[in-house]
């Protein structure tokens, strides 16, 4: 194949040479976009976190317990520093994220088993499109129903049983959200269901297990490295989610895991700090890339590990 | 071993309750999931249908010659200068003359919208002879009377508990009662510009910026992104440096949205010192997000042209470059515009990396170019959805209607264009 290649190189002359580098050239350097792109996002959260690590140390950021961005209007007014403990907006991160992952992992592992285990070709021919239709309906449409509708609902219903429940509960922001990460996780999981051998099942049922027992025994056994990769992958997308938190979720910082509690997020922390007012030497919006940068790691450091985790799966059996 | 004699060893009947009691499960989680994705599409257009209707109120309007156009030039310069929030008012006062008060007066004007002059001056503008005469015109109800013919406002509720008096009702039943109010459909809704009044404000200010934003998304990825397949499909070797391009490309597909916003915001606007809100900014940073979409589609697409084309091409003495552009890539293009289109509708729903560019202004006029400031149509709901008045949670959910309906019309086209073009190797 080479050989034929260099003859009609040879036989073009010079001109055909030169096009071809010509063209090598410009595919590198598209497919170099993407590389310029992970920089570009590493450069600008470094460089911007720099400069407000200048101005907070990175240990009160990274430990503080206690968040009230505000830039001072004079040097000597009370309270001027402002706090740029990050804890708050962590815990408040993980404890949505955790109610999105406790309702989308049953769910949308039921529906996987069901859909690759149980269903009929046809009957999985129009319900995996529709759980598809969850996964492309817009965030933005998944928190104004979850401000609209999920959070007055729950508030009413605690009423009801004589309990408060914030109008902002981090309840009704995860609950929504699990809701979006359903199709994620059941996709998922249906492909790494689908990549265990039917020679597995077979045995299974050749010693007179049941199709339930075959699953839970031996399919989600076999399954489960797969798996984990896969709500890994799930929790990532959850912490950087950014719409349903903000219209969903609160504003003030405040430490605890009380899932009927009012929590913010990093990431509506970033988009409060950024749609305001911009000047761009303050503690208060050079904090948002801080966050920023801290977001980037989490989601990377998961990504990676899901990844590696699914990768070293797939080679068991192929 | 013992296992699975135990298994056998046990009766059956529980064994089978095991067996269906796990299958509901699944059913089950299914209902569930399929439940909330028609109780939330099901809502919100329950809630929306109505901003597709808009109630007007007819006013007999004397536009009396002496007030507008003293010296009967019919220009339309003098006329748009005449002061018809005055003449509008005293309308009112006339078809009502029971409001005496200056707080039953300001009642009384609250009965039409506050643009309504605006209509009115137009009106009168393109029909110039009416001036001298009593016009009889249809304008805008005001956003609560609309509510409340819309029948989202509870008249029998204590007057203090409703945002529409006592008075109000009674003047908008005698409109009724008259034929002098009319529900007619809202053009303005899509037609118009945002407002801060519900019942002017239209997506067509959003829907353009989006549209402007989509263009200059598509123009930058699906080249970059098709040529990036190319060369990896195609030219790389194993090497190293494709290997590391590779794995950077699954990670940006990790990356979350708001951290390409931060992205554009350092970047394109503070370093390059591209315009703020415009759609070319949005364009930009959204291109880069969907990149990683289009590249993984065409690849695959890439992948799935078999290698005797490429043989073959190059037994007729193709180089490497014509065998691939002549023959591949030609036969890989349905593939890889499907995924491009999938990614152009994920890159329309998005919000969050069009907020960190300040795209969320207030913008009335309706965006003519890519460096004007803009809003796009998600970012245009999530404004509306922020906004206390009552008329606007409406307006929200019929957005949300419209981009849904968009997004499910891409869909659509890429999946026409999946079963019409696609070749089966």
């Amino acid at each position: 194949m080479s050989d034929i290649s260099t003859f009609s190189i040879i036989r073009r002359g010079n001109k055909g040479k030169h096009v071809d580098l010509a063209v090598r050239i410009v595919l590198i350097c598209c497919a170099l976009v993407a590389v310029a792109t992970t920089i570009g996002i590493v450069a600008s959260l470094l460089v911007e976190s720099f400069r407000f690590f200048q101005k907070i140390p990175v240990m009160d950021f990274l430990f503080g317990l206690e968040w009230s961005p505000q830039t001072a209007l004079r040097a000597d007014q009370v309270g001027a520093s402002g706090a740029f403990g990050a804890i708050p907006l962590i815990v408040g991160t993980l404890l949505i994220s955790a109610i999105a992952m406790i309702i989308a992992t049953p769910l949308g592992m039921m529906s996987a088993i069901y859909l690759a285990e149980y269903a009929s070709d046809r009957s999985r021919g129009i319900i995996k499109p529709l759980l598809e239709l969850l996964a492309g309906i817009p965030t933005v449409v998944y928190g104004f129903f979850a401000a609209l509708i999920v959070a007055p609902m729950l508030r009413n219903g605690g009423e009801g049983l004589d309990f408060s429940i914030s109008s902002e509960s981090a309840l009704a922001a995860g609950a929504t959200m699990g809701v979006m990460i359903i199709p994620l996780v059941s996709s998922l999981s249906d492909d790494v269901i689908n990549a265990v051998p039917q020679s597995l099942r077979d045995a299974s049922y050749g010693l007179g297990a049941t199709q339930a027992e075959t699953i839970k025994q031996v399919i989600l056994p076999a399954a489960i490295p797969g798996i984990a990769g896969s709500l890994l992958l799930a929790t990532s997308r959850a912490i950087g989610e950014t719409m349903i938190v903000v219209m969903a979720a609160g504003l003030a910082a405040k430490l605890t895991l009380n899932p009927f509690e009012a929590v913010t997020t990093v990431t509506v922390q970033i988009v409060t700090l950024l749609t305001g007012d911009q000047e761009f030497d303050s503690a208060k919006t050079l904090s948002a890339f801080a966050l920023g940068l801290l977001l980037f790691i989490i989601t990377l450091a998961l990504n990676v590990i899901a990844l590696r985790v699914v990768d070293r799966y797939k080679e068991q059996y192929d | 071993m013992t296992d699975a004699v135990n298994i056998l060893a046990t009766s059956s009947s529980p064994r089978h309750a095991a067996e269906s009691r796990f299958r509901l499960y699944g059913v089950i989680a299914i209902i569930i999931s399929l439940g909330f994705l028609f109780v939330m599409v099901g809502s919100i257009a329950i809630r929306g249908t109505g901003a597709f209707q808009q109630s007007f109120v007819n006013i007999a309007v004397p536009l009396p010659a002496e007030k507008i156009d003293p010296k009967g030039t019919a220009d339309p310069q003098v006329i748009r200068k005449s002061r018809f929030g005055g003449i509008l008012k005293s309308a009112l006062r006339e078809m009502f003359p029971e409001a005496k008060s200056r707080k039953d007066k300001r009642q009384l004007y609250k009965l039409v919208s506050a643009t309504a002059e605006y209509s009115l001056r137009d009106h009168v503008v393109a029909n110039p002879d009416l001036v001298g005469t009593t016009a009889s015109v249809w304008v805008r109800a005001s956003s609560d009377i609309d509510m409340y013919l819309k029948g989202n406002i509870d008249g029998t509720l204590d007057e203090s508990q409703r945002r529409v008096s006592d008075l109000q009702l009674a003047w908008a039943a005698e409109l009724q009662s008259k034929g002098r109010i009319e529900k007619r459909f809202n053009t303005q809704f899509f037609t118009g510009g945002d407002s801060r009044e519900p019942e002017q404000a239209g997506i067509l200010g959003a829907v353009t910026g989006s549209a402007l934003s989509l263009l200059v998304c598509f123009l930058l990825s699906f080249p970059i992104g098709v040529l990036a397949a190319v060369y990896l499909e195609e030219f790389a070797s194993k090497g190293r440096i494709n290997r590391l391009i590779e794995v950077n490309i699954n990670n940006l597909a990790a990356v979350p949205s708001i951290v390409f916003g931060l992205l554009g915001l350092a970047i394109f606007l503070n370093v390059f010192g591209l315009p703020r809100s415009t759609p070319l900014v949005g364009g930009m940073v959204l291109a880069l997000m969907t990149l990683p979409t289009i590249i993984i589609a065409s690849r695959a697409s890439l992948r799935a042209v078999p290698p005797s084309i490429r043989e073959a091409a190059f037994g007729l003495g193709a180089s490497k470059v014509q065998a691939t552009f002549h023959h591949v890539v030609p036969l890989a293009m349905p593939g890889m515009l499907t995924g491009s289109i999938i990614g152009m509708a994920q890159a329309l729903g998005e919000t969050a990396p069009l907020l960190m560019i300040g795209m969320v202004a207030f913008i009335v006029d309706i965006p003519g170019g890519i460096t004007e400031a803009a809003t796009a149509l998600p970012v245009q709901i999530f404004l509306w959805a922020d906004s206390p008045e009552r008329g606007f949670l409406e307006k929200t959910s019929a957005a949300i209607m419209v981009l849904l309906g968009f997004l499910i019309l891409m869909n659509l086209i890429a999946i026409i264009l999946r079963r019409r073009l696609e070749i089966r190797w």
